[in-house]
């Protein structure tokens, strides 16, 4: 845990693999995908169904280990790390929001943002004030004490706020805007792209949705587990937002 | 250590709260297993204490049975002499002889009669029970009897007043008047609240049949014997088992589980006391089983963020613990109160040491009925709760 390789990103992953064995042979879900992400800059994955973007995801939540590779998340590599030390790591330097059942359903909306400063031992008086201002500022703050079941449309926001509370190194978000309405999708990503700016975080986002890559720096685009493709100019982006939706 | 058990007991609690009528159902259903439970465990104490009741607090350590009587009282003889002969053991510090029978207390105006155990003993005596009113017996022929507290709370005696017993000797039914003049505390007899009288009124006042009738000499069925020194008991026994011809020697330990049908019956309400448990387990189990099932994917979502499997385990653990003390405290409180509304004659005794052990039974069946739903959530992978893995 303590060994740390010398990285001017907050993320950097190297010829990252990850294979399973089937009948009909071996299956590279990731196959050799090196990228950097620095602190404060917003990256969209982007790509078809299958083409290994979800995998990726979990390899870099340090919720699954690369077959070969490394993942250096503030220059420590989570792929050479124990079960334990990547629970660790997932609960200080990662925040996380899902596709769905984002939420912890009996904790309300800021029970469960200052849920990771309790498991990280850090809720205090100003951590408390902290989620609050936090919610407020994603529009929630009429809704503190609801419960998720009680806040359809406000759950994603939750999660974000939950994802960067703890100030983690690297935050990510798996289709955050699947289960909204196009008007709310636009907002929460201009929200979150807004706070992984101004807080300095790596923020990563798969989405199929290309029009929410308009809030984004860089987007890259990966197919039969590779990285194909990457669009880093502002020109290059917005032609791409201005595409829709991925198959 | 510290931060584990917060967030843990955080978690469980809100979880708890926040679902609070759901898991007050499970509550109720551990609080009638416990009802159930202490209601077995009493009626086992009340049905074994109705047996063994004036054996336990006899103030002996050993009883003299006729040899090759099985340890059985009613089918002991021991003549009037072997008292005398077991006296003169060395070790020995007092021996009475102990008659029993049964006969029925006639009661004022229209109250059923009831049945009792009449028991002769020697008045100033190992045997005599110790009076809580009033005074012990006076000769050993005298019309006098000293009533149990269950005979009293079941009559409305009290000392000074006298009492009518009807008996049959050989085909006839005869009646007998004596007055209390002591009332001990409980001190019940094959399942009958008891009636002491000195041993030759006994002797005259029992059943008995056409044969009896005309045998002139009093016959006890046991004595009981109290030693000088309670630890020399293995000794002494020999010694009378020696020295005295045809008899032989019980504990009072021994005694007891001689007591017809008292082993069977107490393993009986044993066996339903533990399957009763074991019924609780898979209640309870099932429950906390089919809990997590239903929350995978929040246990998945925990474990993502960084929950711990021992945060989780210790969650699980919690709420298992809450709820089971809950459901036994409600228990417990129903069972206390139904007692006090329970008549005399209903056999049921809650004694603190064995309810303390069926609740102390009742708290664990909890936590080992969850193992299983403990287990199921630290194996709950977060990558397939959430739908991640491909």
């Amino acid at each position: 845990m303590n060994n740390i390789t010398p990285t001017p990103y907050a993320l950097e992953t190297r010829a990252v693999v990850k294979q399973y064995q089937a009948d009909a042979g071996t299956i590279y879900a990731v196959n050799d995908v090196s990228f950097k992400v620095a602190a404060g800059e917003f990256v969209a994955l982007v790509g078809p169904s299958g083409s290994g973007k979800t995998t990726m995801l979990s390899i870099l939540a340090a919720l699954l280990k690369p077959s070969a590779g490394q993942v250096l998340l503030d220059g420590r590599d989570l792929a050479g790390m124990s079960e334990s030390q990547r629970v660790v790591m997932r609960r200080a330097q990662i925040g996380f929001t899902f596709q769905a059942n984002n939420l912890v359903p009996y904790l309300s909306a800021v029970e469960n943002v200052e849920l990771m400063l309790r498991l990280n031992n850090r809720l205090d008086k100003a951590g408390r004030l902290r989620a609050r201002e936090l919610l407020a500022r994603l529009g929630l703050s009429e809704r503190l004490n609801n419960l998720p079941g009680q806040m359809s449309g406000g759950q994603q926001r939750v999660a974000i706020a939950r994802a960067l509370i703890h100030n983690p190194s690297l935050v990510l978000a798996d289709e955050p805007t699947a289960s909204l309405d196009t008007e709310r999708a636009y907002q929460v990503v201009e929200t979150f792209a807004g706070l992984i700016h101004e807080q300095k975080r790596a923020g990563i986002m798969v989405t199929h949705d290309l029009r929410m890559c308009e809030y984004v720096d860089r987007v890259l685009r990966m197919q039969d587990g590779k990285l194909v493709q990457e669009y880093t100019t502002p020109e290059e982006i917005m032609r791409l937002a201005k595409g829709g939706r991925e198959s | 250590m510290k931060p584990l058990f917060s967030v843990s007991a955080y978690l469980a609690l809100k979880e708890i709260w926040r679902n609070r009528g759901r898991f007050l159902l499970v509550s109720l259903v551990i609080a009638l297993i416990t009802l159930l439970v202490l209601f077995i465990a009493a009626l086992g104490e009340g049905l074994g204490n109705g047996n063994r009741e004036y054996i336990s607090k006899l103030d002996g350590e050993l009883l003299v049975y006729q040899e090759k009587s099985d340890l059985l009282i009613q089918a002991s003889r021991l003549g009037t002499g072997r008292v005398d002969e077991v006296r003169a053991i060395a070790g020995v510090a007092d021996a009475g002889m102990i008659g029993t029978a049964s006969a029925t207390l006639l009661l004022e105006q229209d109250a059923d009669p009831l049945k009792v155990a009449l028991l002769g003993v020697e008045p100033g005596h190992v045997g005599e029970p110790a009076v809580v009113e009033g005074s012990q017996l006076g000769s050993a022929d005298a019309g006098e009897v000293i009533i149990d507290r269950n005979t009293a709370l079941r009559t409305g005696l009290t000392v000074g007043d006298e009492v009518t017993l009807r008996v049959t000797q050989g085909t006839e039914d005869v009646f007998f008047t004596l007055q209390v003049v002591g009332i001990a505390d409980g001190q019940q007899f094959s399942l009958q609240p008891s009636i002491f009288t000195p041993f030759l009124t006994w002797d005259r006042i029992r059943p008995q049949s056409e044969a009896e009738l005309t045998f002139a000499e009093a016959t006890a069925n046991v004595i009981a014997v109290k030693l000088t020194d309670p630890e020399a008991v293995e000794s002494v026994r020999q010694e009378i088992e020696q020295g005295v011809e045809n008899v032989v020697t019980a504990t009072r330990m021994e005694a007891i589980q001689a007591l017809p049908g008292y082993t069977a019956q107490q393993s009986t309400l044993n066996t339903q006391g533990g399957f009763t448990l074991f019924i609780g387990i898979l209640v309870i189990g099932g429950f906390f089983q089919i809990q997590v099932l239903q929350k995978v994917s929040q246990v998945g979502v925990l474990k993502a963020i960084g929950t711990s499997n021992p945060v989780v385990a210790a969650a699980s653990v919690i709420q298992i613990v809450v709820i089971t003390v809950i459901g036994v405290a409600i228990g417990a409180l129903f069972a206390y109160l139904f007692s006090l509304f329970f008549p005399p004659t209903v056999p049921i005794v809650f004694n603190g040491t064995t309810s303390a052990i069926a609740l102390a039974a009742l708290l664990l069946i909890g936590p080992l009925g969850g193992l299983v739903s403990i287990r199921y959530a630290v194996r709950i992978e977060p990558l397939k709760a959430l739908g991640l893995s491909s």
